[in-house]
């Protein structure tokens, strides 16, 4: 069953030798004047568990359906394992999709729910019995086959839905917002359990999002998606940490994001000058000497230190504390710079505030500071 | 102020209740009237029941009604989910907007003008191919399911639209090839108003007189037609036995209708709480 041992764990990174599952080239979709899916292209690999992330209207759920055979392209070709997918109808396609509001049969038991789609292949009895019993014994719902969906929560329709799409065992299995519906205390619980189920089956899943830190959490590869186009493609990671556009940068967590000017483009270095200080960053990056450009801070990479007196130097300067938002595990300092703009900055609450002392309050002038690796540049 | 409100409120529906009921009361104190001159009381009795029963015209009218209703109902129910299919699922197809409007023209057309020209209709086919020779059974039955259909239509549509198409893009994404989908997902989601579809059409065909007036032919009385033209000679005590047995049918019918509705409430709210008491 664990067919994901074979399966690299970056199959993207190894274009010579794997041949992508899915292959999507210059699809478009069109509702009259509105353009959906605007000309995109992507290549998703076995064994992945790819996210589309975007906020609502941004194209990812009509590039799901089109996925599913659901919507007609109005351009380009969808491939899956090898077969343009062009004249094949959803019900002959090798995909199984996950609905938002799960879809579960009302007038069928669980277990009826669960066979259905192995009973349109026209599978053995006998079979259909075990691989029903063992795909609700993996999503732990045995105990549950005989009952109708009403008489089941919120997670157990969930995992019910989940089972009815992966029992078939499709190539590539599509959720759309699998999570959504559910409260966030079992979403989060749920997130890992969709990683480890999918880890288990080896299918590739296509995961459609609006909520970021489900796509961090859940993806090996994830596609952000504004207005009908991918705006970046990478791991959450790469994504998270090496932004391309001002978009991803301030969709995905949340970033500073201030002007600057190129002043000197190294092969292992580049420095910006800004209104407040200098950047100097310790990696290099195909920017022109003299360019505009936007530089973006995560506010955790951001150090803060009380201090009366301004430092000299790059990657620092003098601020005064705005406000301060205090939420449990971290606390939010807004941190007014001499150009008036105002960061924020996020710091763990490691030791419990008892001497109010060394606490960093309202008006307090402070340094702020990061490392050489932190700043990251946007060309867009 | 707030009492004097409420009084009021509770006079005007006692006086709008009294208003719908008391004329069917009275129908049925009547039907019980031993006297053959309905205004003038002869003391409780049961004659006019035993009257209409041993009457062969009106068991022959009764049972024309219902014969008629039956079909008109299976037909029109069969035709208008199709129609409304044809409006809800297929899409943007050519002429979809005159066909929409054609579709529920019967449910704004005067019954008058639907009669007549079903009767000129059948006239002239009957001059053209020989067929229909004989107005009755057959002419009404096909002029009740051209406009009952109409009200099917409407029923169906309302319902595809309201269920959406979710659960029948999950059937085809597991495999299930379109006539699979109609017949495990759609016609099951549709079953609530295929059955009120077809007591609509059944009640409607049941109910009409004016257009079976106008397409019937010798002989050929359905139950609204024999009642009506007893009338017209003045009122008679066992129209008003038949009327109050009409009533017990309705009464009967909406009773059960009642008792299944309230019981799959109660099922759904047992589901709800068993689900609910499992999750926390």
């Amino acid at each position: 069953m664990t067919v994901s041992a074979t399966v690299s764990a970056a199959p993207w990174l190894e274009q010579e030798e794997q041949q992508p599952l899915v292959q999507i080239r210059g699809v478009t979709k069109k509702y009259g004047e509105v353009t959906a899916v605007d000309n995109v292209d992507l290549d998703i690999y076995k064994g992945e568990l790819f996210c589309l992330l975007g906020g609502s209207g941004c194209g990812k759920s009509t590039l799901l359906r089109m996925l599913a055979g659901f919507e007609d392209l109005n351009a380009g070709t969808i491939t899956i394992d090898g077969v343009d997918m062009a004249d094949v109808p959803a019900y002959e396609r090798p995909t199984n999709m996950m609905f938002q509001s799960y879809a579960l049969f009302p007038h069928m038991t669980v277990e009826k729910n669960v066979a259905f789609g192995l009973e349109q292949d026209h599978v053995p009895k006998f079979d259909i019995a075990d691989r029903v019993h063992e795909i609700l014994k993996l999503v732990e719902l045995e105990d549950f086959k005989k009952r109708k969906p009403k008489q089941l929560s919120g997670g157990q329709r969930q995992r019910v839905a989940l089972a009815r799409a992966l029992v078939k065992r499709p190539k590539l299995l599509l959720l759309d917002e699998p999570l959504a519906a559910l409260d966030k205390k079992l979403r989060k619980q749920t997130q890992f359990e969709l990683a480890n189920i999918q880890d288990k089956v080896g299918v590739t899943f296509i995961v459609v999002t609006h909520d970021q830190e489900e796509a961090m959490t859940l993806s090996s590869r994830m596609a952000v998606m504004d207005a009908g186009r991918f705006k970046q493609i990478g791991t959450p990671t790469e994504i998270y940490e090496f932004p391309e556009s001002r978009f991803v940068a301030d969709f995905i967590g949340s970033a500073n994001i201030f002007e600057g000017r190129v002043i000197e483009d190294g092969a292992d270095h580049v420095r910006v000058e800004t209104e407040f200080c200098e950047v100097f960053i310790d990696h290099g990056h195909s920017v022109k000497e003299g360019s505009k450009i936007w530089v973006a801070l995560r506010p955790e990479k951001i150090r803060l230190d009380k201090a009366d007196a301004a430092t000299e130097g790059a990657n620092q300067t003098s601020a005064v504390i705005d406000d301060v938002g205090y939420l449990g595990e971290t606390s939010i300092y807004k941190v007014r710079l001499p150009n008036g703009e105002v960061f924020d900055v996020t710091m763990p609450n490691q030791s419990r505030p008892t001497h109010a002392t060394t606490r960093l309050t309202w008006e307090d002038k402070v340094n702020i500071s990061w490392d050489p690796s932190s700043a990251m540049l946007l060309h867009s | 102020m707030y009492g004097k409100r409420s009084r009021f409120l509770t006079i005007m529906l006692t006086l709008g209740l009294a208003f719908f009921y008391i004329p069917m009361i009275l129908l049925v104190i009547y039907s019980f009237n031993y006297s053959k001159l309905v205004p003038v009381w002869g003391g409780w009795s049961l004659r006019w029941y035993k009257e209409l029963f041993q009457s062969a015209e009106v068991w022959s009218a009764v049972s024309l009604s219902l014969q008629i209703a039956v079909v008109n109902a299976t037909f029109a129910t069969a035709l208008g989910t199709l129609a409304g299919l044809a409006m809800v699922r297929f899409g943007r197809f050519k002429g979809r907007t005159l066909f929409g409007g054609m579709l529920v023209a019967p449910l704004v057309m005067p019954e008058v003008i639907t009669g007549l020209s079903l009767l000129v209709f059948f006239i002239s086919l009957n001059q053209l191919i020989g067929w229909p020779a004989e107005r009755g059974f057959a002419t009404i039955t096909i002029a009740h399911i051209t406009f009952s259909m109409a009200y099917v239509a409407v029923t169906i549509q309302a319902r595809l639209t309201g269920v959406g198409q979710t659960l029948e893009e999950a059937a085809a994404d597991l495999g299930a090839k379109p006539f699979k989908v109609l017949t495990a997902i759609t016609i099951p989601q549709l079953t609530p108003a295929l059955i009120s579809g077809w007591l609509l059409a059944f009640t409607l065909s049941l109910d009409d007189l004016v257009i079976a007036s106008f397409v019937t032919g010798p002989g050929a009385n359905t139950l609204p037609i024999l009642i009506f033209s007893r009338i017209r000679l003045g009122l008679r005590p066992d129209i008003n036995a038949l009327a109050t047995i009409m009533i017990l049918v309705i009464a009967i019918c909406v009773a059960i209708a009642a008792i299944i509705m309230f019981r799959q409430q109660r099922a759904d709210l047992l589901d709800r709480q068993m689900a609910e008491r499992e999750e926390s």
